[in-house]
């Protein structure tokens, strides 16, 4: 009995790894740890009714952002890992399977449990804010958004310490990734930890839509809202299109694991071809996906630390458009090698810098929003303006890229890897950075302390440039991605020991960000005023953080920047504009339902990977029971009566 | 803020000075020994130099923005906080993006109908033909016409065009010489063709570029390029030194781990097709396929994988 | 705050139904919100089903010498189904207008109707998928095969969804009779009913008719 039970534990967790076993250890402890501060400060039931079941589009944020920090630092690990494995010639730190499940989950975790959720916190906490409404149109879908997000990434992470990490690259390239190439569990991990949270995804775009194309407060028209409103749209959009193709791709390469379909297999008349068109067709519009919410954040940041207009605005509009359209177009620009012809090259090589020309014009009227106003360099414009030559320089990068036959010499060099990294760090990090230190005194009425933030920007700043400039020219030396370990003889070790340093400015980087949250906490004080930065637009016109309604009456929009031409008009000595009487505010009841579904959606996920039917068709009919029973249930809302808003609203102004 | 752009514009610089000059023996990429190197190079600076005509600018007037509108008090530069719209400027910054990417486009479709990588080399020597297969985790080289097979290594004769027939055992995989020209990707279930040329003698480096599993590390190999007697010579020695590859010795290499070099006499007839059709299973709906992926390979550049006389292109094509 | 939740929705239950027009109007509202989400999930369905179409495409010629769909395909039996999800789609129509006119068994007796034809289709198409295992095309018999049951079962496991919400909603409607919400929720499954039609005439299209010619 004893020894079947020790044969089980071998297989189910994964061991033989000192690194993992500490892993492992110190996760057990945590969990320990956390399950004892909640029972012994009595917490489980707050942490149910406030926090689990809440369906609060702030809360929602809060909760998404926390996870992305917490996957942050785990992608981090991943990274600090790999430099340090690269940083000397045929170093044994990583042997060769453990660095490829490590390339391969911080590939996954950056992008889609990273960014991807500090993405979705930032839509939710500021989204319904700047477009006056209550919440989003749909705020248990929210929640479950949510929570199949967090449980997807569950099942993805628990992987590491159960049954074994994927390792076949981050968008998992069939024959490798198919049962003859992979047959562990972790690509089983892999498809249903992103199956599960892309269907979280797939909702929240929907669900996004709605809210901006129907919640806009009285009177604001499309063409007067926020820019990074609009910077939503296009992105929600995209997911909207997107998504689904990666649903059915995971669903395939499931079937071709669990059932032995054809679909990607290289017998049976299979087409390892088609995966990666598909991939790609999701994987591409993917990365607009979250670079188009960063140019949002950068529009309002620039705008509101400029004290000016924001340039341009029906050609940022426009330009958001059609790079979320062209973004359809370009996906075989990731394999010009495939040998598809010249045809088929030169094609996609047009489309792909095609976008280049919306994503330059944006870039001159950020310049140009900037020409002619005052700057003040508080951290999210010290971010906005880092981002701009940052990124600039990357797109040139991927220009280049683009150029099909040049493409030949760079793809899959680190050359490539120096291109996105400094797309995606210089652009979307960046950009959510600005964006969380931006909207942050909005989400917990304290400020961030702005000295160790900037200390934080210039480690993060430094650190990237010395990381990554030595692998644009280590691409240029013949390196190529992915490789665990290199000859002595190749000359690349210096340049890898410059990008290791600059790996761990980066971490140190996050040690001062920690730093800074931990120590604006200690010296909390509170924010008098809910505009912290002289702002332009709506949310800033209500307390900090929010209350539960966000706003007492609904504003009534007259003009783009709401709020600034308001304070201009009250400065000018005009009247404000005339008070409605309040009114019952209609309000969504909190339900434990998404959680309760989202943990049966990972029953059935762990079920499919370790081949237990036992465990997951309970998990499938839960996931059923837990739909009807939404649907059965009729008492979903309430209304907030007048004076509770009253006594609310005096008790957050009247600290003003 | 002037610090940070300080900081950014040398490395930027010494970017560029880097890729400008190609220095170092080291910047393989900038360094070809071959024609069709030698034109991505090209394609290369030309590129960069286009980009950084709006880059530069753009990064000078960002540093000069920034700087002259910071706030600061008694700041004499103007102020307009309800200047958002200029016609005649936005126009001029749609139209530089425009006009750049334009010029890069007619250059770009030039030559990626140039550099198409099934597109013979004109050269008055005929090309020698190496069947290239990817394995788990080592590449396999037959040379048809002379009937020797080697793992992870190369030997070409200068100035005489390469005809690298490309696929794979396996999983896919990337098969890549910088100083000679650019990767094509070996696909099992179908021959690539990608043609390449050293002007010069030489030792180069060349590496799986595709990450095809645990030792992909290992997958590198040399290109030695030596005069056409060497080579001959060379030929004449594997063929009398070196064992043959039998097929079980080429089932004991299909078996995943990595290898060093390893020398052939001779290989089993018709290894590289049966490697490239050995998933197809039966006439299937092959024929269905229609002609486009039957037409041989020196049809225009349209359709670049090669076919093989027995290959009934079952595995289709969705690269279009 | 939750705690100002509770008791704010306690003791308002009743406030529904005394505060008048405004409040209809937020129900209104939260309709039609409801329904314009539907239509935008129906979008992402049609990709789903277009990519789905797209691997079938692909893979249509690829049987790796196993069993060709000429061979084995009988239309004659999907012509009978194709009739009868029409049927349903009309029959679906037919509810939606018994509920416009108020009538609230006519509409439960239409939709059990449609319940009815839909769960004949599934039946129909369980015996086939059967017929077919039974003569050697199953999902793993070649990339052809895979295509077609993933394509053909995924609309088949959309109409067994609908039909699972048809029969929660007509116990709902039993109980709560047509009111704004039921009423809605009545126009949302006939919508995704029509649309399963519509999808089902493509796969009709492409993977029957195409397939045996």
């Amino acid at each position: 009995m004893l020894d079947k039970i020790k044969e089980f534990a071998s297989e189910f967790f994964v061991t033989g790894d000192p690194l993992i076993l500490g892993a492992q250890v110190s996760i057990g402890l945590s969990l320990v740890a956390i399950i004892f501060v909640l029972t012994f400060f009595k917490k489980w039931r707050w942490l149910w009714t406030e926090w689990l079941t809440s369906v609060d589009h702030k809360k929602i944020g809060i909760m998404y952002i926390i996870a992305s920090i917490l996957m942050l630092f785990r992608g981090g690990v991943d990274a600090l890992l790999m430099r340090v494995q690269l940083a000397a010639p045929e170093l044994e730190f990583l042997h060769a399977e453990h660095y490829n499940q490590i390339f391969t989950t911080h590939g996954v975790i950056m992008i889609l449990f990273m960014a991807m959720p500090l993405m979705f916190g930032l839509f939710n906490i500021v989204v319904p804010l700047q477009i006056g409404a209550r919440d989003v149109a749909f705020p248990f879908l929210n929640s479950l958004s949510f929570w199949m997000f967090f449980f997807g990434a569950m099942l993805f992470n628990v992987s590491f310490i159960i049954g074994g990490s994927p390792d076949a690259g981050w968008l998992a390239y069939p024959p490798l990734s198919e049962l003859s190439g992979s047959p562990g569990l972790g690509q089983d991990f892999y498809i249903w930890g992103i199956q599960i949270s892309g269907i979280g995804s797939l909702a929240t775009g929907i669900n996004f839509v709605v809210t901006i194309l129907k919640m806009r407060a009285p009177g604001m028209k499309l063409m007067q809202m926020p820019m990074f409103v609009w910077s939503v749209l296009s992105s929600c959009v995209t997911i909207m299109f997107a998504f689904p193709i990666l649903t059915v791709t995971l669903f395939l390469l499931f079937l071709d694991r669990y059932l032995g379909a054809h679909f990607f297999t290289l017998d049976g008349g299979g087409n390892p071809m088609m995966y990666i068109n598909l991939i790609w067709m999701w994987g591409h519009p993917e990365v607009y996906i979250v670079i188009l919410p960063a140019f949002g954040i950068f529009s309002e940041i620039v705008s509101t630390f400029s004290k000016k207009k924001l340039f341009g605005y029906k050609s940022m509009v426009f330009a958001l458009m059609s790079i979320s359209f062209f973004s359809f177009f370009t996906w075989a620009h990731h394999f010009f090698t495939m040998g598809s012809g010249a045809n088929v090259n030169a094609f996609f090589a047009l489309t792909t810098m095609l976008i280049a020309i919306p994503t330059g014009v944006k870039v001159f009227n950020w310049l140009f929003t900037m020409y002619r106003g005052r700057i003040k360099f508080t951290t999210p414009m010290m971010w906005t303006v880092a981002f701009i030559p940052c990124f600039v320089v990357g797109g040139m990068t991927g220009v280049l890229l683009s150029v099909a036959p040049a493409d030949f010499q760079f793809h899959n060099s680190y050359f490539l890897i120096a291109h996105f990294h400094q797309v995606l760090i210089g652009g979307v990090v960046f950009g959510y950075f600005a964006g969380l230190y931006y909207w942050w005194p909005k989400m917990f009425g304290f400020r961030l302390h702005e000295g160790l933030g900037k200390w934080a920007f210039w480690f993060w700043n430094i650190g990237f440039y010395v990381c990554f400039m030595p692998q644009y020219a280590l691409g240029l030396m013949g390196m190529t991605r992915r490789v665990n370990t290199y000859d002595f003889d190749m000359g690349w070790q210096p340049l890898n020991v410059i990008s290791t340093v600059g790996a761990f400015l980066m971490g140190a980087a996050f040690i001062f960000q920690v730093w800074q949250i931990a120590h604006s906490i200690k010296f909390y004080k509170k924010e008098k005023d809910g505009d912290a930065w002289d702002g332009r637009t709506l949310e800033w016109s209500i307390p900090s953080p929010a209350p539960l309604y966000n706003f007492a009456r609904l504003p009534q929009v007259t003009s783009q920047d709401d709020w600034w031409e308001e304070k201009q008009r009250i400065a000018a000595g005009e009247p404000a504009k005339p008070l409605a009487p309040l009114e019952p505010i209609h309000m969504p009841k909190n339900s434990g339902i998404p959680f309760i579904m989202s943990v049966c959606w990972f029953t059935a996920g762990f079920g499919f990977v370790w081949d237990w039917l036992w465990m997951a068709i309970p998990g499938l009919i839960g996931v059923a029971v837990c739909m009807l029973a939404r649907s059965f249930s009729y008492d979903t809302d309430y209304y907030i009566p007048v004076d509770e808003i009253e006594r609310t609203e005096a008790a957050l102004r009247g600290t003003k | 803020m002037r610090p940070y752009i300080r900081m950014l514009t040398p490395v930027l610089f010494l970017l560029m000075a880097v890729m400008l000059s190609g220095c170092g023996e080291q910047f393989i990429v900038l360094n070809p020994k071959g024609p069709i190197g030698e034109s991505q190079k090209d394609l290369i600076y030309i590129s960069t130099i286009l980009c950084a005509v709006v880059i530069v600018p753009v990064l000078i007037l960002t540093a000069v923005i920034v700087w002259r509108y910071r706030d600061k008090p008694g700041s004499k530069a103007s102020y307009k906080p309800n200047w958002e719209h200029s016609t005649k400027l936005e126009i001029t910054w749609w139209s530089i993006p425009i006009v750049i990417i334009l010029i890069l486009a007619v250059i770009t479709v030039k030559y990626t109908y140039a550099l198409e990588p099934s597109k013979p080399i004109e050269s008055e020597k005929e090309a020698i033909t190496i069947q290239v297969t990817s394995l788990d985790w080592k590449w396999l080289f037959n040379y048809p016409d002379e009937g020797i097979a080697t793992v992870n290594y190369i030997k070409i004769p200068e100035d005489v065009p390469v005809k690298f027939q490309l696929t794979s055992d396996t999983a896919m995989n990337s098969f890549w010489v910088p100083q000679l020209g650019g990767q094509i990707y070996s696909m099992s279930g179908m021959a690539m063709t990608l043609f390449l040329q050293a002007d010069e003698q030489g030792s180069y480096f060349g590496s799986g570029a595709n990450f095809n599993g645990k030792d992909f590390a290992q997958m590198t190999f040399k290109v030695d390029a030596t005069t056409e007697e060497d080579y001959n010579a060379w030929i004449d020695e594997v063929k009398a030194t070196s064992p043959a590859l039998t097929t079980e010795g080429f089932e004991k290499l299909t078996e995943p781990g990595s290898s060093g070099v390893q020398l052939f006499s001779s290989f089993p007839e018709g290894l590289f097709e049966k490697i490239v059709t050995q998933y197809v299973e039966g006439e299937g709906g092959g024929h269905h396929q229609g002609g486009a992926s039957t037409e041989p390979a020196s049809a225009p550049a349209d359709e670049s994988e090669s076919t093989i006389s027995t290959e009934h292109d079952a595995q289709n094509h969705t690269g279009h | 705050m939750a705690h100002a939740v509770s008791t704010s929705a306690g003791a308002h239950g009743g406030h529904d139904a005394g505060q008048g027009g405004g409040h209809h109007g937020d129900h209104h509202d939260q309709e039609s919100l409801k329904m314009f989400g539907f239509w935008l999930f129906l979008i992402t369905d049609v990709i789903l089903f277009g990519t789905l179409f797209a691997t079938f495409v692909v893979l249509r010629f690829n049987t790796a010498a196993g069993p060709t769909p000429a061979e084995l395909i009988e239309l004659q039996g999907i012509i009978i189904s194709t009739f009868i999800l029409l049927t349903s789609s009309f029959t679906s129509g037919i509810a939606v207008l018994e509920m416009n006119k108020g009538n609230k068994r006519g509409l439960i007796l239409w939709l059990a109707i449609t319940a009815l034809l839909g769960a004949s289709f599934v039946y129909l198409e369980v015996t086939e998928f059967m017929h077919l295992v039974h003569e050697g095309a199953a999902i793993g018999t070649s990339a052809y095969w895979s295509a077609f049951f993933t394509l053909v079962g995924t609309h088949g496991l959309h109409v067994s969804l609908g039909l699972v919400w048809m029969i929660a909603l007509m116990l709902q409607l039993s109980r709560r009779g047509i009111t704004p919400v039921t009423k809605r929720k009545v126009n949302i499954i006939s919508l995704y009913w029509h649309f399963l039609d519509v999808v089902w005439i493509f796969v009709f299209t492409i993977v029957y008719l195409m397939g045996v010619m």
